[in-house]
């Protein structure tokens, strides 16, 4: 009888790798600790944006030289997608119902995040490392 | 056999929702709003590194056009208001704030801030343009 542990799994389910998946309340916690890297990361990027306000390209392309911009700026814009790609996720699974258009839904919805969210990235590290 | 005057869920289309309740689905759709918003963002930094040209249409259109000012102005307003709401999840996570009179009160400081950040950011972009 030393099995009385696995008694109220279906065995099915058990065949099938169904039950936890070991994630238990990652996503609830991640939506917390990019929210609140948000906070700082937030006011200092948008300080950063308010210095350029008006400027023209030259000095957007200078700013961009500044570790310290680009440092804030690749992690705001990576953890601002990020916390993006959560939420929109928990959207998605309340409001899109069948499985077929959820799981649709979420895969074009987090592919554009990855296009859009890199090409924000990668336009830092090219203005970082460009002449 | 009389009726049983059972409660009913709130019908969404004829119930007065609280202001708390309010603010939550706002909560919602100005994360989805941001979120679409990331794309004016992103197109300010392709625009940038990819040069000059491409930056002076970026700033026509969005900065220097009346659409895109407004466009900039919703994003600064769900921006703030996400901000300070999101601040007051953070504060519920702890497990306080969750009396009816509290999350009135909260709902009002989260309101106030919002609007007066708003506000002081376009005073200060404004005084900033002045100066280009």
């Amino acid at each position: 009888m030393g099995k009385s542990n696995s008694a109220l799994r279906n065995p099915l389910g058990r065949v099938r790798g169904l039950g936890s998946a070991k994630e238990g309340t990652s996503h609830w916690w991640l939506q917390r600790v990019t929210s609140i890297a948000l906070i700082p990361l937030a006011i200092l990027f948008l300080a950063a944006i308010f210095s350029l306000v008006g400027a023209d390209w030259a000095q957007v392309r200078t700013a961009f030289h500044n570790p310290f911009v680009a440092i804030v700026g690749l992690l705001t814009v990576g953890t601002l997608f990020w916390h993006f790609k959560l939420g929109i996720q928990v959207v998605i699974e309340d409001y899109v119902h069948g499985e077929a258009a959820k799981i649709a839904t979420l895969f074009a919805v987090n592919a554009a995040i990855y296009v859009v969210g890199l090409a924000a990235m990668l336009s830092i590290v090219k203005m970082f490392l460009g002449d | 056999m009389a009726q049983v005057e059972r409660p009913l869920s709130p019908h969404l289309q004829i119930y007065r929702l609280p202001l708390t309740a309010i603010m939550s689905i706002t909560h919602r759709i100005t994360g989805v709003g941001l979120g679409i918003g990331t794309l004016v963002l992103t197109w300010w930094l392709l625009a940038a590194a990819m040069g000059p040209e491409a930056y002076a249409t970026f700033v026509k259109w969005v900065p220097g056009f009346w659409l895109g000012k407004l466009v900039l102005f919703g994003f600064s307003l769900a921006f703030f208001v996400h901000f300070c709401n999101g601040i007051r999840h953070l504060y519920w996570d702890t497990g306080r704030g969750f009396l009816p009179t509290e999350s009135a009160q909260s709902d009002k400081v989260v309101l106030v801030c919002a609007a007066i950040l708003t506000v002081l950011t376009w005073v200060v972009a404004f005084a900033l343009m002045g100066r280009a």
